[in-house]
């Protein structure tokens, strides 16, 4: 009962947090948590089984498809706590506040008597215990089990199916389509250039660098963009290269030297400057 | 009327054999030719526009040569054999009705068949010569036709059923040829009035054989007669009054007389055939063949006469003051049915010259009728009797003819009219003076309306409009006014030796005799006097001045009482019209308030409820999982009551 | 305190926070997670009531229940996801306009 007085507040707090956080990866993790703290009651309750499906199958698969599909639905999910329909925020909280009270002041009105405990039942083990009943009472319902998963995998496959209504383009007809592109408006025939490229950073929040010391938007990923986790510091980098270059000679340090300097000084500042005013305050949810 | 000395006789008919069963040939013949054209007529309208007339014409005759094999096989018969009937097929077995398409052939269908196959031939040829522009003439003569199928059934049918069957064809065939000519509003309207007044007519009719059903438990003539004498005069007296409505209403008698003055509007063969000789008689023959239902019920015989004797002045008041040819003659017929009817109201003893004079009525009025509508082919289809005169030269057959026709309704010594006319007034006299110088008086004012008829078509100075050319028609068209002429002169002698009263006997029965108050050769002095009187007044009145070409509207209110049909429509408008469109304005209004309001109101309110509620359907599905949350708390709470109370 | 109740009042609890969950967040995603929370409280009022009663057809339940919240999330995510690909949100609002 430690174990239940422990993780109790835990589950609680963390249920109540997924209310209250803004990013859905946080009511991930908040919920990751419940589900773990759960497959530890399971333990409690005599049930060694369900404590590793839980941990296996809800905890490993399940939330990694919760994590997947908000990776694809990426940062255009990232969720606004203002209430939009009247009212509906009110109600909820009356509602479920009377629906908790009612099932609590309910469920204190009985008596559930002594517990019988699975010592008995889970003598042979726990695990032929349930199989012993899964496979000779609950056999049909087992089968019907395996039908509904194969309709669900059909139903996912055929909701995430694209169909192709226009044949599929050859590469000469995408290197035509690039080059009527490029002498309609001038756009750029070559690939993107990769992130980090003249940059001191190779990270791919790193914007490329244009000749002329000007940002190429293109290096970066538009959802990192839209995330605010692209480095916008580079001209303060450009600049302070240059000073560094111009008192290199000056200082006489040798140009073997300047390298690990200045890796050492951009590491100091990159987290500074990461942090700093002039990152994070692109817009969110750019949609 | 009917004393109770003598024997109603019965309808007893003996089974059809050697010509007799052909009977149903004379209907078949025409039903034929009226399917033909109609439905030919429509599918190949060129076609059958090169001989649809032809073929229209040939069935009437051969229907009346048939007749003529029937009539002349039936003389030969022994008196007391005299009733033929054939059996078709069941028409109508419901519960106890049990009606039989029955063709009855005696003596008074003998001589209906003949008039109306005979007339109606000539009718139709005429018509070929008449009709000869008109675009639909197969048409018209698919519809003439159909009349003439209609007209037979009625007068052949051995039961009420098969009778009331005919009955409405006839009016139907009536409806489709007043307004043939639907593209001039007053025609459609006529047709419309025509249909109308006779479907109160009919209600009397068809309630009638209901109230025979429900007492003899039969349709059939042979068995109503066989049981009339034992149904008491009660249920008689109702049923005669009910057949009288019918009668009233295809015949267009007072009250329901309104009618006929507007059928006018139909082509003129039509007004000669129809409105004319054979289908406003069917109300006497209505009579004169439910002879055993009327000799049960003296008081229906009696307003049988009243009505008779009333439409017959009625009539007659508007004969005289009508300009349009055809209306004057159309008063002249009312008058001249009523003259049958009062002779059918006076029971056995005026049943036979009812017929007889329906027979010379139909020669003559037919005669005059074609007559008119020759005239009017000459004039350019023109009606106003003011803008004729003078036609004799113009059209000497025309005149000729018609002088026959005049001479014959006017009741000229030695002519039909004089007969038949002559012995009803005979009749009425004795049975009761007041009806009988009614009748008289009746002749007198025939012998001044047709003259002054004559007067003003063929004598006197040219009225003509201008560009007009009379002419005479075509010998198609005259040849059936000759045909016409001559029986209007000659056929008085189906009265020598008592001919026809003795022919009728197996239908009418035999009547009494009682002597008339003044000799017979007295009476007939008598109305040869008044007759000669109306027609010197007339010669006084028309031709002795200029008829002026516009009717003057400084008269008397008599004149301009008959000018508006003695004000029958003025009556039907305010008694029953305005009361009628009154209460259905009412009707109409309140079901737009009150049976529509509820309704309304019910829709608005569902309609409001919908709106309010359907804000709830805001599309958010939070708030719909609010409302499933609302229903959970519902539910676990009433699990709580239960589980804890 | 020999008795599963307080597991109850926890699974009721847990069950109503993912109710209000439900009703609250507007991110799909999210209000799955709240569905998922209130199934995982049903699974334990199951195991607790198994617990107490000695008998192992609670978890079988709660078995078939992680079997099908399995199936309804591999579905329902399908679902969000071809949403989110012709709407260009994740937002349960959007979706709105079956309506009055």
């Amino acid at each position: 009962m430690i174990a239940f007085w422990v993780l109790a507040p835990i589950m609680v707090l963390a249920a109540l947090s997924i209310l209250f956080v803004r990013k859905a990866v946080h009511a991930a993790m908040l919920l990751a948590v419940v589900m773990i703290s759960l497959a530890v009651l399971y333990l409690v309750l005599e049930a060694p089984f369900l404590f590793a499906v839980q941990i296996i199958v809800y905890t490993g698969a399940i939330m990694m498809l919760f994590l997947f599909v908000l990776m694809l639905v990426g940062v255009d999910a990232s969720d606004s706590v203002i209430e939009t329909i009247r009212g509906q925020r009110i109600l909820a909280m009356v509602g479920g506040l009377a629906l908790g009270l009612t099932l609590v002041l309910g469920l204190a009105q009985i008596s559930l008597g002594s517990v019988v405990g699975l010592g008995s039942v889970n003598e042979g083990g726990n695990i032929q215990a349930i199989a012993n009943v899964l496979f000779s009472k609950y056999v049909f319902a087992f089968e019907v089990t395996s039908a509904l998963l194969i309709t669900a995998a059909m139903g996912a496959m055929v909701l995430a199916h694209r169909e192709r209504l226009t044949p599929r383009k050859t590469q000469a007809v995408r290197a035509a389509e690039r080059v009527a592109a490029y002498a309609e408006s001038g756009e750029h025939l070559g690939p993107l250039p990769a992130p980090g490229v003249y940059a001191r950073h190779n990270a791919v929040g790193t914007p490329a660098l244009l000749p002329d010391g000007s940002v190429a938007e293109d290096s970066v990923s538009r959802v990192l963009a839209a995330r605010g986790s692209v480095r916008r510091t580079i001209p303060r980098d450009v600049d302070e290269l240059q000073r560094a270059i111009d008192h290199g000679p000056g200082s006489g340090v040798p140009a073997s030297q300047d390298s690990p300097d200045g890796r050492s000084t951009s590491t100091g500042r990159a987290p500074g400057a990461s942090t700093g005013p002039d990152t994070g305050s692109t817009p969110e949810g750019g949609e | 009327m009917a004393e109770g000395g003598h024997s109603v006789p019965l309808v007893d008919p003996t089974s059809a054999d050697g010509v007799f069963s052909l009977m149903w040939l004379v209907i078949a013949l025409p039903a034929a030719g009226a399917a033909v054209l109609l439905i030919g007529g429509a599918l190949a309208p060129r076609a059958f526009a090169s001989f649809g007339h032809l073929l229209g014409t040939l069935m009437p005759i051969g229907s009346f040569a048939l007749s003529l094999a029937m009539f002349l096989q039936l003389q030969g018969r022994d008196e007391a054999d005299r009733q033929v009937v054939q059996h078709l097929w069941t028409f109508i077995r419901v519960g106890e009705l049990d009606a039989g398409f029955d063709l009855l052939y005696d003596p008074l269908t003998a001589l209906f068949l003949l008039l109306i196959t005979g007339v109606g031939s000539l009718i139709h040829v005429y018509s070929i010569g008449y009709m000869e522009h008109d675009p639909r003439r197969v048409r018209f003569f698919g519809y003439l036709n159909l009349f003439v199928a209609a007209m037979l059934v009625l007068i052949m049918s051995e039961n009420y059923i098969g009778l009331f069957l005919g009955w409405e064809g006839v009016g139907l065939a009536s409806y489709l040829l007043i307004g043939f000519w639907q593209h001039k509003h007053s025609a459609a309207a006529a047709a419309k009035k025509a249909f109308v007044i006779n479907r109160v007519g009919d209600m009397g009719l068809s309630t009638a054989i209901m109230l025979a059903f429900v007492t003899f438990g039969s349709v059939s003539f042979t068995t109503i007669s066989a049981g009339a004498g034992e149904a008491g005069e009660k249920t008689m007296t109702a049923m005669g009054l009910l057949l009288l409505l019918g009668a009233c209403g295809k015949s267009a008698q007072v009250p329901l007389q309104a009618w006929l003055l507007d059928a006018m509007e139909g082509p003129t063969p039509v007004s000669a055939l129809i409105h004319a000789a054979t289908m406003v008689t069917a109300g006497v023959y209505l009579v004169v063949r439910s002879n055993f239902v009327f000799d049960y019920a003296p008081n229906a015989q009696t307003v049988v006469v009243i009505v008779a004797t009333v439409t017959l002045l009625w009539g007659a008041v508007i004969g005289c003051a009508k300009d349009d040819i055809k209306k004057a003659l159309a008063g002249s017929t009312m008058s001249q049915i009523g003259y049958m009817m009062l002779g059918a109201g006076l029971g056995p003893a005026g049943y036979a010259f009812a017929i007889f004079h329906l027979l010379t009525h139909g020669f003559f009025k037919a005669n005059m009728f074609l007559g008119a509508g020759s005239v009017m082919h000459g004039m350019d289809d023109d009606v106003d009797m003011r803008h004729y005169g003078a036609l004799r030269k113009a059209m000497p057959i025309t005149f000729i003819t018609f002088a026959m026709g005049y001479l014959a309704i006017i009741g000229f010594p030695g002519f039909s009219g004089f007969w038949s006319k002559d012995k009803i007034i005979e009749t009425a006299l004795a049975e009761n003076w007041i009806v009988g110088v009614c009748a008289l008086l009746g002749a007198g004012v025939t012998g001044f309306y047709m003259t002054r008829l004559m007067i003003m078509t063929f004598f006197g100075e040219k009225r003509w409009e201008k560009d007009v050319h009379p002419h005479e028609s075509p010998s198609v068209m005259t040849f059936p006014l000759i045909v016409l002429a001559a029986l209007s002169v000659v056929s008085g002698v189906l009265l020598l030796g008592g001919w026809i009263e003795h022919w009728l006997e197996p239908v009418t029965g035999v009547p009494d005799h009682h002597e008339p108050p003044i000799p017979a050769l007295a009476v007939t002095g008598l109305a040869v006097l008044v007759v000669a009187a109306g027609v010197a007044l007339a010669v006084a009145l028309v031709a002795r001045r200029p008829v002026p070409r516009e009717a003057p509207t400084e008269v008397s209110f008599a004149t301009r009482a008959a000018r508006a049909d003695i004000y029958g429509d003025a009556f039907n408008d305010q008694v029953i019209v305005e009361p009628g469109r009154a209460l259905t304005t009412g009707l109409v209004r309140m079901d737009r308030s009150v049976v529509d309001g509820t309704f309304r109101a019910g829709v608005v309110l569902v309609g409001g409820i919908g709106a309010l509620t359907r804000r709830a359907q805001n599309g958010y599905v939070r708030s719909y999982a609010l409302s499933v949350l609302g229903g959970v708390l519902l539910v676990v709470l009433a699990l709580l009551a239960v589980n804890l109370a | 305190m020999d008795s599963v109740t307080p597991f109850i009042v926890l699974s009721s609890i847990l069950f109503t926070i993912g109710a209000i969950g439900v009703l609250t967040r507007r991110n799909a995603i999210v209000v799955f997670m709240c569905v998922e929370l209130m199934l995982n409280a049903c699974n334990l009022a199951l195991v607790a009531f198994a617990h107490q009663y000695g008998n192992l057809d609670g978890q079988i339940a709660a078995f078939f229940v992680m079997v099908v919240a399995a199936a309804e999330v591999v579905v329902g995510l399908a679902i969000i996801m071809t949403i989110f690909r012709t709407r260009r949100s994740a937002s349960v609002d959007d979706a709105s306009l079956l309506k009055y």
